[in-house]
């Protein structure tokens, strides 16, 4: 019970840690990519590490193993050359004993010690080192009598010897390596065997102490490299980094900024190089900085010199309008036309001065938060007189509690040259105006029904003084700039203004503008081409139409408008 | 004061065919005007005339509109009328600030200037004898006088209307719209930064404290109203 109840917070504890250590490892791994991404030093010294690791291991393998065979060779060579010295030495002691006889035990354990302490006595000649040795008669016939241990003799071998061969072997006594070399020898009687085992552990040692010799120099010589890739990359990146700083700079606007220039390496000239553009790139940006303030200077002088003489002829003309019923017939339609023509002139002139403000950058942007059922209706209403003129209905969608941060001189201008180009190019069929809203935009879309615009004409409307061929005639005596000063005011919003139209079905006009001023936009929450088809246009479409892609199907009251606008 | 048949306008203005063109129609219309063409003579000519408004071009030679402006305004409440050549922001704003009523952009209607002139001189006419209040502020309006605790403040004409406007209806909130209508004389929607200039104005002269108004309260995102008396 204790231990189900101690039991518990541990395994919540556990499942805690399990957790905050995933969440941990995920950090981790998260940091580590993006260093991985972000630093070439640390990408260099890695890769570094990595290849020499390589390296250094197929390296040491081979150097190990070659030492380990000339080692194990030696030994060998010399473990041979010591049994055939044994062999003669204990041949020439065994000569005349005949194993069979009672006594051998003692004759052979006697020449063993004699063999051993002969070997160890005998300097100048090839010796193995230390071994033991060991006699034996064999089982073939008769009793088995032996001297020393054949404890790391294997049946086999001592089969091969017994059949009179000399034989090699390696064998683990007691923990350690031996190699055992065994022959037989001539005696009186029957052969004996005679086996030395030599103990590798010398050898064994050696190879231990060189391996980590090996090792240790592995590791050291990796560090090593480590820190000379790392030196060398940080001598490259240093001057890189830099550069990007300086270059960060520069973008920011500080065009005085510049590398140093160190030296006359690689590093050197591609900071002069840079040095030389940003040089021209200043002097290039200076310059333009000069046109803008020349264009504004003129545009200024302009504005000042050509409003001076227009004012003092326009009220001439408005002298002589106000008295008109004195004048001659001729005359009073001449200063009618005056008056009317000086109205378009000033609409011209006006447009072009805003245009060229809006070139020179120097427009100003002055947002309020501002319901923009209030901009449009107020944009709809001063366009109200056009509209009645020409009979055309104006339909207005318009929900309340839309708000966005705009410049309502600039939307309501722009909402203004709209209704006021759909009512031009209407043909009298209504008009709409819609306002929605989402939560990040807001959109106006203006349609109409009239001609329409031709494929590939919606890129056009935008361009300065361009005009749809029929549409020659216009009523709101527009300059031609004014859809290019919309879209340039929307632009300044960080809005879009945009185009769709279709002959014989009209045309469509949005405007979509952030909520947030310098927020970016990335939808509209109304769509520019208008759902589904619209059988008053008379638009040849086959009869079995799908569900268009918007969706929604068209409006009734829309529908039987544009029926009835349709003689 | 005598009611002076005519109203006298002064044209400050060097292009000497507008400035012609301007004295036809401002005689027309029943004004005594008088034409100086050149920035430094503006004020000696305000000084000698005692005109009822200034008509004032901004780009002048000798002497820049702005400045004009300010030298009358010092020593001056005399109501001006910029001409203005610009529609940019900077200029009118630059024009407000430094002492102007109201502006003009070129190329204008000859009725909107006149309106426009009307508009100034229109104070001129006899009003009831009055007493109002706002804070610590009392306004004698026939006599043209607004005292704080017996001390005389100086308020243009212009801003004298203002306060007036406000004054008449203690609990009412103005928007910048109808401010324009009753004070400055805007049939249609015109520019509010009239309104806000001229209140700045009007604050740094009748506030204690023009950061903390108590006199002339802002109604945030409606428009303005008077404090309480």
């Amino acid at each position: 019970m204790r231990t189900f109840i101690a039991g518990l917070p541990g395994a919540r504890w556990a499942r805690r840690t399990a957790a905050s250590g995933a969440v941990l490892f995920a950090e981790v791994r998260a940091a580590v990519l993006t260093a991985w991404r972000r630093s070439l030093q640390l990408r260099v010294v890695v890769s570094t590490l990595a290849l020499s690791l390589a390296v250094v291991l197929v390296l040491g393998l081979v150097l190990q193993t070659q030492i380990a065979d000339r080692l194990i060779q030696a030994k060998f060579d010399a473990a041979v050359i010591q049994a055939e010295s044994a062999r003669v030495v204990s041949e020439r002691d065994l000569s005349g004993v005949d194993p069979d006889r009672e006594g051998a035990q003692g004759t052979l354990n006697n020449a063993l010690d004699r063999l051993t302490n002969q070997s160890t006595a005998e300097s100048g000649a090839p010796t193995a080192g230390e071994f033991r040795a060991a006699l034996t008669t064999g089982t073939g016939s008769g009793p088995e009598i032996s001297a020393g241990g054949l404890d790391a003799v294997s049946a086999e071998q001592r089969q091969a010897v017994a059949s009179g061969a000399l034989t090699t072997q390696y064998a683990t006594v007691d923990g350690i390596p031996t190699l055992v070399v065994g022959q037989p020898v001539r005696t009186a009687g029957r052969e004996l065997q005679l086996y030395l085992m030599f103990p590798l552990d010398a050898e064994q040692r050696t190879l231990g102490l060189i391996q980590s010799t090996l090792i240790v120099g592995g590791l050291v010589l990796l560090l090593l490299l480590a820190g000379i890739a790392s030196l060398v990359t940080r001598q490259v990146v240093r001057p890189v980094k830099q550069a990007a700083e300086v270059a960060e700079r520069f973008a920011e606007g500080h065009l005085d900024e510049r590398m140093p220039v160190h030296g006359e390496d690689e590093v050197a000239r591609l900071f002069e190089s840079y040095n030389e553009m940003a040089g021209s790139i200043q002097t290039q940006i200076r310059q333009l900085e000069e046109f803008g303030a020349l264009q504004r200077r003129f545009t200024s002088d302009v504005s000042h010199e050509l409003r001076t003489p227009l004012t003092t002829v326009r009220m001439a003309a408005d002298v002589l309008y106000a008295s008109r019923d004195e004048l001659l017939p001729a005359l009073r339609r001449s200063s009618e036309l005056l008056v009317n023509e000086l109205d378009r002139f000033e609409t011209l002139l006006g447009d072009l001065l805003e245009i060229s403000r809006l070139d020179a950058g120097v427009a100003e942007l002055g947002t309020d938060r501002l319901d923009m059922r209030h901009v449009v209706s107020r944009a709809v209403e001063a366009v109200r007189g056009l509209a009645e003129e020409s009979g055309t209905p104006l339909v207005l969608d318009l929900p309340g509690d839309v708000y966005a941060e705009v410049d309502s001189r600039r939307v309501e201008r722009i909402v203004r040259n709209l209704v006021a180009n759909a009512i031009d190019h209407g043909e009298g069929r209504p008009v709409h105006v819609t306002l929605a809203g989402d939560e990040r935009a807001v959109a106006v879309v203006v349609r109409d029904h009239g001609v329409g615009l031709r494929p590939g004409e919606a890129g056009l409307v935008f361009n300065r003084f361009w005009r749809a061929e029929e549409s020659r005639a216009r009523r709101s005596g527009g300059s031609g700039l004014g859809l290019s000063i919309s879209l340039e005011d929307a632009r300044l919003h960080g809005g879009w203004l945009q185009a769709w139209g279709e002959t014989g079905r009209g045309s469509a006009f949005r405007l979509t503008l952030p909520r947030t001023e310098g927020d970016l936009l990335e939808s509209s929450p109304l769509p520019l081409q208008p759902e589904g088809d619209d059988p008053a246009a008379g638009h040849p479409m086959p009869a079995s139409v799908p569900t268009p892609p918007w969706g929604t199907p068209i409006p009734v009251d829309a529908t039987s408008e544009a029926e009835r606008a349709e003689p | 004061m005598l009611h002076r048949m005519k109203s006298r306008v002064l044209v400050v203005d060097d292009d000497p065919a507008l400035a012609e063109m301007l004295t036809i129609v401002l005689r027309g219309e029943g004004f005594d005007t008088a034409v100086v063409g050149d920035g430094t003579r503006a004020l000696p000519a305000v000084r000698d005339m005692r005109p009822d408004v200034v008509l004032l071009d901004l780009m002048l030679p000798g002497m820049n509109g702005i400045d004009v402006c300010r030298a009358i305004r010092a020593e001056s409440g005399v109501p001006i009328v910029m001409l203005t050549a610009k529609s940019d922001t900077v200029d009118i704003v630059l024009g407000l600030e430094s002492g102007a009523d109201d502006y003009v952009v070129k190329p204008f209607k000859p009725k909107e200037l006149v309106a426009r002139i009307r508009a100034r001189v229109r104070r001129t006419e006899t009003e009831p004898a009055e007493q109002l209040t706002i804070g610590d502020v009392d306004i004698d309006v026939p006599a043209h006088q607004v005292t704080r605790q017996g001390e005389r403040i100086a308020l243009t004409p212009l801003e004298f209307d203002l306060l007036v406007a406000l004054a008449r209806k203690p609990r009412q909130v103005f928007t910048r719209e109808v401010l324009l209508e009753q004070v400055w004389g805007y049939r249609h929607a015109a520019d509010t930064r009239l309104v806000n200039v001229h209140v700045q104005r009007l604050r740094s002269k009748v506030e204690k404290d023009p950061e903390h108004p108590e006199v002339v309260l802002t109604v945030r995102g409606v428009g303005y109203k008077a404090g309480p008396p």
